[in-house]
């Protein structure tokens, strides 16, 4: 498992304090979240003509001081799904459960103590940074909304947030454009951590920048999270930074989650054939290990979230799908010989030790009927 | 888990670098206006229209000065020493009127000073309230969306496609012709042009994430309106006003003429044109032609400031402006006319 990590690895002996969890607390809970964007055409009539359902039927748990994993394609409703839980978007349905409270219907103004206690950090240093403001007043706004801080109090505590993310307090006055992507990041983290909030949102916090200064960005949240207790949902398509930074990971296709399970569980032993071909699909550092690595090679595109598939939405392109895999949608469930906390939603769930064939196009044709891919991607190979 | 510490921290004790703060407040970021001022300054194009602004309002401001030096009041119709034995009007120069006398023996340049407060004044006003008004509109057009965009948009338009002389008539005969009705009329009907472009704006800043970062701090719709949103179309307003301020002069002088603007015993320049309407038949060329130089210094100005104020504030045209100098530079560079050593584009030696 360590050899995935590109980071450099923690002294041993010495762990975060996940590692020992005393107490299992439910920090946030989402409840059968379902999120669906409207498609609409006219110009003055507007016609709802179908809709985009990016988030369907969502249930996850977020423990206290724990960070959790979010996984996934580009498109498969990740980032939706963190805007649901921060109320940037208005759930279609569903609930969303903050420290004992339902969050997901309050008014603008009742939901701003609760703005306070959940923050998150973007994915795009370089849209989320008011380009015409000061960084000091960046940082300084959640300070000034909440009337925590005024004048030179305000002041102060910004730069001292400054000091914590490691930036240069000097450069209070400077502008975002004065900044490099990784700097830029950590005004973002420090603007999240101003309120002293208890979860913290990443939705793809290191995706835009280079290697080495996502690192930098990783130790400074998880240093920053064993200094403050925070909370973390944290949302990557990189598994190899997901493993390192997470608790437990969710595993999201096409708006749904397939699996969840604790981290090292999930890396060492996939159920869903979606999560297996994903972790087979990740860069070994190891060019030894790479080659001998077995590639689970998928077909086709992800299916449109406009019309979705039906039953199990993986199995357009599933190298195990059966006829009921298209017919009957799999619960999310513990399967037998997992740990409890492993959930996985397959009528077919890969065994432990299983080599996964990827499944050709004429697989699927004679499976189902239709031609799942582009012809040509086949010369990819699979193993 | 203690991973090695980043490299960007200061790395000095706390105590030292708060105090090192207090000192190091000179750590100024360059902000965006003061790059575009920096820009403005080279820009001797600029600079002349600064100049023929300037004055004008030295002559607006110290139309009081030239009525003393001169002894000639701006609005007494002075028959006795304002026109010659035969009743006619001096011309230019002639008995110390320095730009003629009008047919009632008014000193043209006194009123011409006396004009360009008034033209000032509604160009200025009317613009200022036609941009905080048509930003304010825009603004809430473009970020709230929904009727309310609707509705204003709509009534842009309607503004926008108004045959806006009539209703200046129309006003003018309902109520009596005055200065506020003037600044009135002209910023009712310059203010769609701005709020349409705020509102375009707008619309296309709200969907940044910087927008979205504010909501999740809990920023009000007002907030993220007039503190994240505003500064970002600050430009084009910037611009666009500087451009209206001539359209209201030239819109005032208009509506002057028509007899609809401000009423006739005031010295405007739309005034005067009208009364030289009636009197270029003997030859008083100097009763239409000084006014007329006043208000196209004016609007040039104006206009020429607008358009280096765009180039300023347009990020993009600070390569229009590098490109310029390096063709100077190339130009007026040793050896004159010909390429020196290499061929800048493709970068290979000359034969």
């Amino acid at each position: 498992m360590t050899e995935r990590v590109p980071f450099a690895p923690p002294p041993s002996g010495e762990e975060m304090p996940r590692a020992h969890q005393p107490s299992v607390e439910t920090l946030l809970r989402v409840e059968h979240v379902v999120k669906h964007f409207p498609i609409k055409r006219g110009i003055i009539f507007k016609r709802q003509i179908g809709s985009v359902q990016a988030v369907e039927d969502v249930n996850l748990e977020v423990h206290r001081g724990e960070t959790l994993g979010l996984v996934g394609e580009t498109g498969c409703g990740k980032s939706t799904l963190a805007r649901c839980i921060t109320r940037l978007h208005p759930l279609t349905s569903g609930r969303v459960v903050f420290d004992g409270v339902d969050i997901s219907r309050l008014s603008v103004r009742r939901m701003r103590p609760y703005r306070r206690r959940m923050q998150m950090i973007f994915q795009d240093p370089y849209g989320s940074l008011n380009p015409r403001r000061r960084v000091g007043s960046i940082i300084g706004d959640p300070l000034a909304i909440h009337g925590v801080a005024a004048g030179p109090e305000r002041k102060r505590r910004v730069q001292e947030l400054m000091e914590t993310v490691g930036l240069n307090p000097e450069h209070y006055n400077r502008f975002p454009s004065e900044f490099s992507g990784g700097q830029r990041q950590r005004i973002g983290v420090a603007r999240a951590l101003a309120l002293r909030p208890t979860l913290i949102v990443c939705d793809e916090p290191v995706s835009a920048l280079d290697v080495s200064v996502q690192a930098q960005i990783i130790n400074l949240l998880e240093d920053l999270q064993g200094e403050f207790g925070l909370t973390y949902v944290f949302i990557a398509h990189d598994l190899a930074v997901v493993e390192h930074v997470s608790d437990r990971v969710a595993v999201m296709y096409l708006g749904k989650v397939v699996e969840l399970a604790a981290t090292a569980e999930l890396f060492s032993s996939p159920r869903h054939p979606y999560t297996a071909a994903l972790l087979s699909a990740s860069m070994v550092a190891d060019p030894e290990k790479a080659r001998a690595s077995h590639r689970v090679v998928l077909y086709g595109d992800v299916p449109s979230p406009i019309n979705p598939p039906t039953g199990c939405r993986f199995h357009t392109r599933c190298p195990k799908a059966q006829s009921i895999c298209s017919a009957e949608e799999p619960p999310l469930e513990v399967k037998p010989g997992d740990p409890p906390g492993h959930l996985t939603a397959c009528h077919f769930p890969v065994q432990r030790g299983e080599t996964l064939v990827g499944a050709t196009p004429e697989f699927h044709q004679a499976a189902a009927g239709f031609v799942a891919g582009a012809p040509g991607t086949g010369a990819e190979g699979g193993g | 888990m203690s991973l090695a510490p980043f490299e960007t921290t200061t790395g000095r004790p706390e105590e030292t670098s708060l105090e090192a703060v207090e000192a190091a407040q000179a750590i100024e970021g360059r902000s965006p206006f003061r790059l575009a001022l920096a820009r403005l300054r080279t820009d001797r194009m600029a600079m002349v229209a600064l100049g023929m602004i300037v004055l004008m309002a030295l002559l607006a401001i110290l139309a009081p000065v030239v009525s003393a030096l001169t002894g000639h009041n701006p609005y007494n119709p002075d028959l006795v020493n304002g026109t010659n034995s035969f009743g006619q009007p001096y011309g230019p120069g002639q008995a110390g009127f320095i730009l003629g006398s009008d047919n009632v023996g008014r000193d043209v340049l006194v009123r011409i000073a006396y004009g360009a407060r008034i033209s000032l004044l509604v160009g200025i006003l009317a613009t200022l309230i036609a941009t905080i008004g048509g930003t304010i509109l825009g603004l809430v057009s473009g970020y709230f969306g929904g009727w309310i965009d609707a509705v204003l948009a709509r009534l842009m338009d309607t503004v926008l496609s108004f045959p806006y002389v009539l209703l200046a008539i129309v006003l003018a005969a309902v109520f009596s012709a005055s200065l506020p009705l003037t600044i009135g009329v002209i910023a009712f009907f310059s203010w769609a042009a701005i709020g349409r472009i705020v509102r375009g704006q707008t619309l296309s800043q709200k969907e940044k994430e910087y927008v979205e970062a504010a909501r999740s701090i809990g920023a009000g719709s007002f907030r993220i309106m007039f503190v994240d949103i505003l500064p970002n179309l600050i430009a084009p307003v910037i611009v666009l006003g500087t451009l209206l301020v001539p359209t209201a002069i030239v819109f005032e002088a208009t509506l002057d003429y028509l007899g609809v603007g401000v009423g006739p015993p005031t010295p405007t320049w739309g005034n005067m044109l009208a009364d030289a309407q009636g009197s270029a038949g003997f030859g008083a060329w100097w009763f239409w032609i000084f006014p007329s130089i006043a208000l196209l210094i004016t609007t040039l100005g104006f206009n020429l400031l607008g358009d280096s104020v765009r180039d300023a504030l347009d990020p993009r045209t600070e390569r229009i402006f590098a490109m310029r100098r390096k063709v100077m530079a190339t130009a007026g560079g040793p050896g004159g006319s010909a390429p020196a050593d290499s061929d800048p584009l493709s970068g290979e030696p000359a034969p």
